[in-house]
């Protein structure tokens, strides 16, 4: 849309008011940068100055260039869908995967390498480590759930997104949270809870993004054209409230003062523990398995052009997936200071999830019924299978390390993070790379992906990857529990705390070469999505986003 | 659409869809696959069944105690007794015996070993290596080159109080000068003299160093406590020079660092947190190590 020969037209409702509150913001955030004595909290409160501003000059732009400020709802009958903030977010996603697979390719180097750190603060293991986890569960993840569910939401409720500006707010600020989360950990910025390090102003801030992408999410449902909610809509709405009530209970703190970026939490000792536990578990369930399921519900039979395997399954492990999930965390837990009868729930409730967490990938494996055949020719397809192949194996390898006796030798040790990156490797970031290379060339209007061929490459090279990380770190794992508990026939530990250390190391080798294919992989992946972008055939519209209809109808008999 | 009056089936399956549409996506309405249930079902009872043998829902002042009395406090202490009880059998005898004695008998050394070998582990291997190679800085105990003696009563007396403790009384402690820092040596005096001291260990010399200069000067500074052939003195942890091995290096920039700037390393008094039977373990440990005196 070009600025010339349209004249500026009046702002919105909406557009003044947020005009009116990024400006309203300004003096006060300047106030606190030039009062506090943290240098990385006048870092982050400038930058929410810088923020602010780009904001007022992000809507001015929008009146001056012409844009409409309240699109048509439909043009010539068919939903005019808002697909701004779902083509930024897939960008986004691609850009912190990267990143957060980088970061952790040097972290496991260092692990096996420690002279990597350089002896800097900034590069030691501590403050890269939450860098890589946030990078890639809530950067890469978030931003492909964000984006996804955008995009499912408006295509499965025949509607546009809810809002005009809101949905830009709620990719841009969050996006504004990771940098804020991110360049606080490389400053020494942490309230030191796994996968919660943000302070307390970060976390606020993630808050207001958080509520208006429920508000988002809601409004756009209301005003679905189709008369029931698609299955991947509840899982998504169930990950959006869920993860919403995790996140202010976890981080229900007392900043030190508003200059500073301190904060303490209001309980102590083992209830905040459980606390952070009864997040941090829920943060795999709500965020990687619930919304990621809604992105196989959506992406899988629709690549695969069949109808999803059984609603009454989906249905009832949707159900069952957000009752039980929200008690597991306790096995985090196990043989701590945490009440016996607390861990036994916590154990208890992971096993009867095994079955509703299989329900998913049953639902997504059976859908492909009838098109097995597409998994020799579509490697996008086959990715997704394999994904959920990853998610099954890592949802029963979950209960069973929830098992006490199990978890007495599995717990602290690498095993640990093998299960975790079977998950996060195999089953996100796969879903989410199938995902992806369905989205790209339906946001872009293109025929298809650039090449087919680097898709087969990104998949062969990715899960060599995988498949070396997690043998790594199972083995390691399990060595490195057995040698801890290893008593000698005087009753004296076998093994010293470096011994095991030294004995890993092989291994750490391993599973950062693991981690480099697994990178390599997400590289030629990215060069293929460009090569989509800028070389792609241009498709007639809707002829990709639209396949023909399956099953075929018959009349009942 | 009117999908009310139509029943649409999977051509494929066989089995109808329930109806509605999404964006060209259908679902089918398979009945839940029997063995998943099963298995739910399955998982389901079995909770129900551990709930009722272990400690499991919270209660008003307490939690249900489950029916075999099981508490994961009371098995650790458990644990913790028979390990105790086993050690203190096997122990015994350590608490009593001298070093000499330990050293002696077959049965109390096996122990002691053992004992040593996790202590050391957990301990002392962290600076001095897992198998006491030692590092730069931390001496290698597995030769017979001692700062402090490498007898049985001067490596326990070693362990017990530790090297340049402070507030320890029997603390082993000495402290060589920082010739540079404290300006007692001018650059060109600290390099005479560390060329000097390769030459005492038969090394080649610094060519531009004055040797008259190094020989006069180690003389006056050092041999008070290295011995005139810089033979070392373990009364005052002054090592020997003359040999091969050394603790931060012979070569000119690492004994220039040492004369300038002195090193005084310290290792932790152990007696303030080991038990006196663990001390004496370990110390019979180091000194079967391979250089005990």
């Amino acid at each position: 849309m070009s600025a010339t020969g349209y004249p500026i037209r009046q702002a919105t409702t909406g557009e003044i008011a947020g005009i009116l509150i990024a400006g309203a913001s300004i003096l006060p955030l300047i106030m606190i940068a030039a009062l506090t004595t943290d240098p990385g909290y006048a870092f982050h409160v400038s930058l929410g100055v810088v923020a602010a501003a780009i904001t007022i000059f992000l809507i001015a732009n929008r009146c001056f260039s012409g844009q409409p400020g309240n699109p048509p709802q439909e043009i010539d009958g068919k939903p005019n869908y808002n697909m701004g903030p779902v083509k930024f977010g897939t960008v986004a996603a691609m850009f912190w995967g990267i990143a957060g697979f980088t970061v952790g390719l040097v972290i496991a180097l260092q692990l096996a390498f420690p002279a990597l750190n350089f002896d800097l603060p900034w590069t030691n293991f501590g403050r890269l480590r939450p860098l890589h986890t946030s990078a890639v569960i809530f950067a890469f993840g978030g931003n492909v759930l964000l984006a996804t569910s955008f995009y499912v939401v408006q295509r499965t409720s025949r509607a546009r997104l809810a809002g005009e500006l809101a949905p830009w707010f709620v990719i841009l600020g969050y996006n504004l949270f990771i940098v804020i989360a991110g360049t606080g950990y490389l400053l020494g910025i942490t309230q030191g809870k796994e996968y919660a390090e943000p302070e307390w102003y970060a976390d606020l801030w993630l808050t207001i993004v958080w509520v208006v992408y429920l508000l988002v999410f809601l409004l756009t449902l209301a005003k679905r054209k189709e008369p029931h909610i698609y299955v991947a809509n509840w899982f998504y709405l169930g990950f959006i409230l869920t993860i919403a009530v995790l996140h202010i209970g976890n981080n229900l703190n007392v900043p030190v003062s508003i200059f500073s970026p301190k904060s303490y939490v209001l309980w102590s000792g083992v209830q905040d523990a459980m606390f952070q536990w009864w997040y941090g578990h829920n943060a795999v369930g709500f965020f990687l398995t619930a919304g990621f399921l809604a992105i196989m519900y959506y992406f899988v039979p629709k690549r695969a052009e069949r109808p999803v395997y059984s609603y009454r399954l989906s249905i009832i492990h949707f159900w069952a997936l957000i009752f039980l999930y929200i008690w597991a965390g306790p096995h985090h837990l196990h043989y701590t200071a945490l009440p016996d009868w607390a861990q036994t729930l916590g154990m208890t409730f992971s096993i009867m999830l095994w079955m509703p967490s299989w329900g998913g990938m049953i639902n997504g494996l059976m859908t492909l019924s009838g098109a097995w055949d597409k998994l020799r020719t579509d490697p996008v397809l086959r990715m997704m299978v394999v994904s959920l192949a990853f998610y099954g194996m890592s949802t029963f390898e979950g209960p069973l390390m929830s098992i006490k006796a199990v978890n007495s030798l599995s717990h602290y040790t690498d095993w640990t993070i093998g299960h975790v990156h079977s998950g996060a490797l195999g089953w996100v970031a796969y879903i989410s790379f199938g995902a992806i290379y369905c989205l790209v060339p339906w946001l872009w209007n293109r025929k298809g992906l650039y090449s087919l061929k680097l898709v087969n490459w990104h998949f062969w090279v990715s899960t060599l990857g995988i498949v070396l990380y997690i043998s790594a770190m199972w083995v390691s794992g399990i060595m490195q529990g057995l040698m801890w508990r290893a008593y000698t026939s005087l009753g004296f530990l076998e093994y010293s705390f470096i011994e095991t250390v030294a004995a890993m190391k092989p291994y750490y080798v391993i599973r950062a070469m693991g981690g480099g294919l697994f990178l390599a992989g997400a590289l030629i992946m990215v060069f293929n999505l460009w090569m989509t972008v800028r070389h792609g055939a241009e498709s007639a519209p809707e002829a990709e986003t639209q396949p023909k209809l399956q099953p075929q109808l018959v009349p009942a008999v | 659409m009117d999908s009310k009056h139509i029943q649409d089936v999977d051509a494929v399956t066989g089995i109808s869809t329930t109806g509605h549409e999404w964006d060209g996506i259908k679902e089918l309405n398979t009945p839940l696959p029997r063995w998943w249930l099963s298995l739910f079902y399955v998982t389901i009872v079995w909770s129900f069944g551990y709930w009722i043998v272990y400690p499991a829902w919270p209660l008003v002042s307490d939690a249900t105690r489950g029916v075999i009395g099981y508490a994961s406090r009371l098995t650790i202490k458990e644990d913790l007794a028979a390990l105790t009880k086993q050690r203190a059998a096997q122990a015994s005898g350590l608490t009593d015996a001298t070093l000499e004695q330990i050293k002696s008998d077959p049965a109390m050394f096996r122990i002691a070993m053992a004992q040593g070998k996790a202590a050391f582990g957990d301990n002392c291997a962290a600076c001095h290596g897992v198998g006491g190679g030692g590092a730069k800085g931390y001496p290698n105990l597995n030769d017979d080159d001692w700062l402090w003696g490498g007898s049985l009563d001067a490596i326990h007396t070693t362990l017990e109080n530790g090297i340049r403790v402070a507030g320890n009384n029997d603390t082993r402690i000495s402290q060589m000068p920082a010739f540079g820092r404290d300006g007692v040596l001018k650059r060109d005096e600290i390099t005479a003299v560390a060329s000097h001291v390769r030459g005492l260990a038969g090394l080649s010399q610094e060519p531009k160093a004055d040797k008259a200069l190094g020989a006069k000067l180690f003389q006056e500074n050092c041999a008070a406590c290295h011995g005139d052939g810089g033979k070392g003195n373990k009364e005052l942890g002054a090592p020997n020079l003359t040999d091969a091995i050394s603790l931060y290096g012979m070569d000119m920039a690492s004994l220039t660092e040492t004369i300038a700037n002195s090193r005084n390393g310290v290792m932790p008094a152990w007696g303030q947190r080991l038990d006196p039977v663990t001390i004496k373990a370990l110390t019979v440990y180091v000194h079967s190590l391979g250089g005990g005196q």
